[in-house]
Parts: structure tokens; sequence; C-alpha cells
């Protein structure tokens, strides 16, 4: 089906790329999942505007996105607040409002958070390529023509029948996550932290590391007091499958958060971050400062159950709103 | 050198490591194939996606619908099936290599620090049939080995940030393929014009883990 033309780009900002919640089932190709770095934000943003939680989003970072609507559309932007406004004022977040025909949204900058989702009713049309509409930026296909947004591009958005009617909704406003740094993140060990020291794995969790800028979609790295290998331990090892939330630590002691850019990796991993606080991972600014906190198992799984619980009883509720309408 | 029983190790509460073995070795290889293609025919509930490595299988499932624990033991008991999917059709593929010069200007210090000719050092890469152990790095990407120990050189002391992409390169017992520009720290000694990755095939990647490779030099013709 065709897509309908609805934002023109008038400026792409530092980095801003179309994206769905990822590409699965490829990594044996060496693919990796890509997708947005905050699930929990395309998800709702989604949700909000009538969408499946699936559906294609435009991801942009830190600032300088402006698109203009050259049609009516209904969207809800989500994530970090990078101070959205629609024209002159000031957007609210995690709400789906209307953009009439000739309105322009524009993002200046970081409040609070890294990344802005921007979900419209429909879902941003781009074509499946091996079962994802993300952009795989290292080999520059799927998305927007494979390559982040530019200045004239044209997004088209998937047609849907009276979009009006998903104008107006939000979260409950105590789960919008906070976003602040000293940012604070659930891991659990391994899987090869009995490689450490012990003295390595005490640093790991004791240090508040500072967010380096060379920091991107490909990992978050980190600076701060060496993460110390046991003794004899080379410094890499044979290459392994690797997934988004994975913490490797090469040579130099130095912890990179892996992000969805990497299939497979030659480093150690200390430890992974839990599934629950995968998204904060999307709104990590440079300059920011990480503290790793170990959990169990069974803590991370509960952590798990109840981000899902609560995303379930979003729908339900939303459901329940659109019953009574 | 295969594990009597495989080591779980568990990265993070969404995925699973199951090592196989403890080195590089086809048999252990070979293992990685049959168990990741065992748990393909098992399609047990809750399990996602398979990410195979030289000597384990990463296994990614949801927490919420397989504990742990469970998987483990689901992994325990299709791993002890014998030989229960039958070995994959291996494809068996020679690549032609421009060597040397602007193609692989690594050429000239691989010889000098292995103390050999270039044409030696072009012999030993072409005269084995590889095998491709994992697909990784970038889409496409194939690690092979085992080089020749007469041929084995580190990684450069500075990796490049682009390496353009057919570029052939060699590290300690590996040969690759870059399959698209990307930086990298292999020795790059040559430079192939196949594709190895398009994401519009059906089959997006050329090569996959388990086929045979063997490099052909030849030469520039000139129009």
């Amino acid at each position: 089906m065709a897509g309908v033309n609805t934002f023109e780009v008038l400026s792409p900002g530092i980095l801003s790329t179309v994206q769905d919640l990822g590409r699965f089932g490829c990594a044996r190709y060496g693919v990796a999942a890509s997708g947005a770095l905050d699930g929990f934000a395309v998800r709702v943003g989604n949700l909000l505007v009538g969408n499946v939680e699936n559906a294609a989003v435009v991801e942009t970072t830190l600032m300088g996105l402006r698109i203009k609507a050259v049609r009516d559309a209904v969207l809800a932007v989500t994530g970090g607040d990078l101070q959205a406004r629609k024209g002159n004022e000031p957007l609210v977040l995690w709400r789906s409002l209307v953009v009439r025909e000739g309105e322009t949204i524009s993002f200046s900058g970081p409040a609070s958070g890294f990344r802005s989702y921007l979900a419209v009713a429909g879902g941003i049309h781009a074509a499946t390529v091996m079962g994802s509409r993300s952009t795989n930026l290292a080999s520059g296909f799927g998305g927007f023509q494979g390559r982040p947004l530019r200045k004239g591009d044209i997004l088209a958005v998937e047609p849907v029948k009276d979009a009006l009617r998903f104008a107006g909704r939000d979260l409950t406003p105590e789960w919008i996550p906070g976003y602040s740094t000293p940012w604070r993140l659930r891991v659990v060990w391994g899987p090869q932290d009995d490689h450490f020291s012990e003295e390595g794995k005490r640093t790991f969790v004791k240090t508040a590391f500072a967010v380096s800028p060379d920091s991107d979609r490909t990992g978050i790295r980190l600076k701060g007091p060496v993460v110390s290998r046991l003794p004899g331990m080379e410094e890499s090892i044979i290459s392994e499958g690797i997934l988004s939330g994975a913490i490797q630590v090469p040579g130099d002691g130095q912890p990179i958060i892996i992000l969805g850019e990497t299939a497979s990796g030659g480093y150690r991993k200390i430890a992974t971050v839990i599934s629950a606080d995968l998204p904060l991972l999307g709104q990590i600014m440079p300059g920011d400062e990480v503290v790793f906190e170990a959990v169990s198992m069974d803590e991370a799984i509960q952590a798990l159950r109840e981000m899902e619980d609560r995303i379930d009883r979003f729908k339900r509720s939303l459901k329940e709103r659109q019953a009574a309408l | 050198m295969v594990h009597a029983t495989p080591v779980f190790r568990f990265m993070g509460d969404r995925s699973l490591l199951v090592e196989l073995g403890e080195k590089i070795s086809p048999d252990v290889n070979r293992c990685v194939q049959e168990l990741m293609l065992q748990l393909q025919q098992a399609r047990l509930p809750g399990v996602r996606e398979f990410a195979p490595g030289y000597r384990s299988l990463l296994v990614v499932f949801d927490p919420l619908t397989l504990s742990p624990s469970e998987l483990k033991e689901r992994i325990m008991d299709v791993a002890a099936r014998p030989g229960s999917a039958g070995r994959p059709q291996a494809k068996l593929l020679t690549v032609p290599v421009f060597y040397g010069g602007e193609y692989g200007p690594d050429l000239e210090g691989v010889a000098g620090h292995l103390g050999i000719s270039t044409d030696e050092v072009i012999r030993l890469h072409t005269e084995t049939m590889y095998r491709v152990y994992m697909i990784g790095f970038t889409p496409g990407y194939p690690y092979m080995g085992e080089l020749p120990a007469a041929l084995a050189v580190p990684r450069r002391s500075t990796p490049r940030t682009r390496v353009p992409k057919g570029s052939v390169g060699i590290a300690q017992r590996q040969t690759g393929i870059y399959s698209v520009e990307s930086p990298g720290g292999w020795q790059i000694i040559g430079w192939t014009p196949i594709e190895l990755f398009d994401p519009a095939r059906r089959l997006p990647s050329l090569l996959e883990m388990g086929d045979g490779v063997k490099f052909e030099a030849v030469r520039k013709v000139e129009i």
C-alpha cells in the first residue's frame, strides 16, 4: 500500500532516522537489530496514536529536527524532552494531538533525555526489509532509503481511517519515565564476570562513570577507573553473538554499553543491563554519569514483568476510553 | 576439544550463551551449527533468535514465557538427542582476489613481517579451503579459518577508520572479507568484487556458517 505524503523535513537536526522496535532473526547473517533505542517511548507513542506498538516512528537525537505537516495528521512525541514545539507553542509530550497542514514541529534541545520519538497515526511509511522498517546505518538499508533524514525529504504515512479519533490521549503521568543523570542502571552479572578480578567487579559497581562524547548508536562509551581483568587474561575473546545492553570491557578497562547496531563482538562482557532498563539507554547523553547496580536474575525478570504489566494496563485503558466515546 | 556438557552463561535476562568448546576448531563449530538446527526444529515457545559464534550459540529468549532454568533444561534435552537435525548443505565458493598494490595496502608489510615474499603470502593464502565459522561484525562479513600458521600476523596496531567494501583481511589465524565499508583492524592484503550482502535477497548473506571458501588470485585486466 502506498503511503500518504504527510511531513516535509525542513531540517534533520543532529541525527534523525526512521525506526521501529528492531530487526530480529537475522543475527546469523551479521545483521544487528537496529531499532529505536528507547523502546518504551516508541511503544507508548504508537499506542497513543492508535498504532500497533511496532509501527515505524522518527527517532531524533539532541536537537534541530524541524518538520512541516503537508496535510493534517495526529501525532505524539514521547521519550526525551528536547523542548518540542508546535509552531511557537510548547508541545505536551506523551500525549496525542492534531497537527494541521502547514504547521511545523521543531525540537530545540534537551531539557531531559537525549532522544525524542515522533509517532504518527498510521505509522511512518517505509519498506519492510528483513522483517523490519528500522534503519541499518552501517549497511545503509531499511528505514528512509537506508539513511538518516535530510532537508527536503518527504515522509509518507500509512493510510489510516478517521485518525482524529486518536487525538487527545495521554499516558498516565506516574508512568512517564524520569530521565536524569546520574543514571542508575540495573545489571545482571555476566556472561564473563568470572574473567574479572574482585577489585575490577567492585570498581564496576562503585564508580560513577562519565559518558564519553564518542558515544553513538553503536555504544555508550564510559570513562572511569580501570575495570581490571584477572591476571593472565588476554584483551579479547573469541568472537560471539551480542545483544544491546551487554557491557563489554576492552583492553583499556573502560566499559562500553553495546546498543542495537552490533551483532557480534570479541571483548569480555562483565555484566548486562536488564531488559526493564534498556529503554533508558536511549536517553543517556555524553557528559552524563552512569552507576551500575547488580541485581539477581529474579529481580530483573520481575522488573520486566512490571513494565509489561504497565503497558498492558495502558492498552486496556485506551480500549476502554475508545469504547466509551 | 568439544565440551562434554555445554557451559551456560547468561547474557542479561533475555539471552543465554551456550558454549560448546574452549578453542576455535571445525568440530566445535559444527556442534554449534548442529545445536542451532536442532533448536530451530524444536521450536521452543519463548525462544526468539539464535546468533551462532565460533564456539558458542547465543539463544535469545523471552523470560516471561520461558524461565532461564527451563530454557537450560530444554537445551540440554535437545542437545542430548543424537544428531537428529542432519547436516545442512554447505556451499563451496571460489572468491577471486586482486592481491597487493592499492587493493591490498598491507601485503608488503605482512610479507616483511613474516620474512617471506609477497608471492609466498598469496600462495599460502590461496592454498587452503577455509571454513566460514560465523557471520558477524557487519552484515554478511565471514569470519574464516584457519589460516596457515606461516601466515599468522597480528592485527594492525592502529585500526583504520575506513576499510573499503570487498577488502580481504587477515589477522592471527583468521581471514575475512569486509562486506561493507567500515572501520577495521585486520591486515588488508587484497580486494574482491563479490557482493557478500544484499538485503533484497531471500538469503541476504552470500555465505553462511559452515560454507567453504577458497581464494583465487586474479590479475587486473587492462582495458
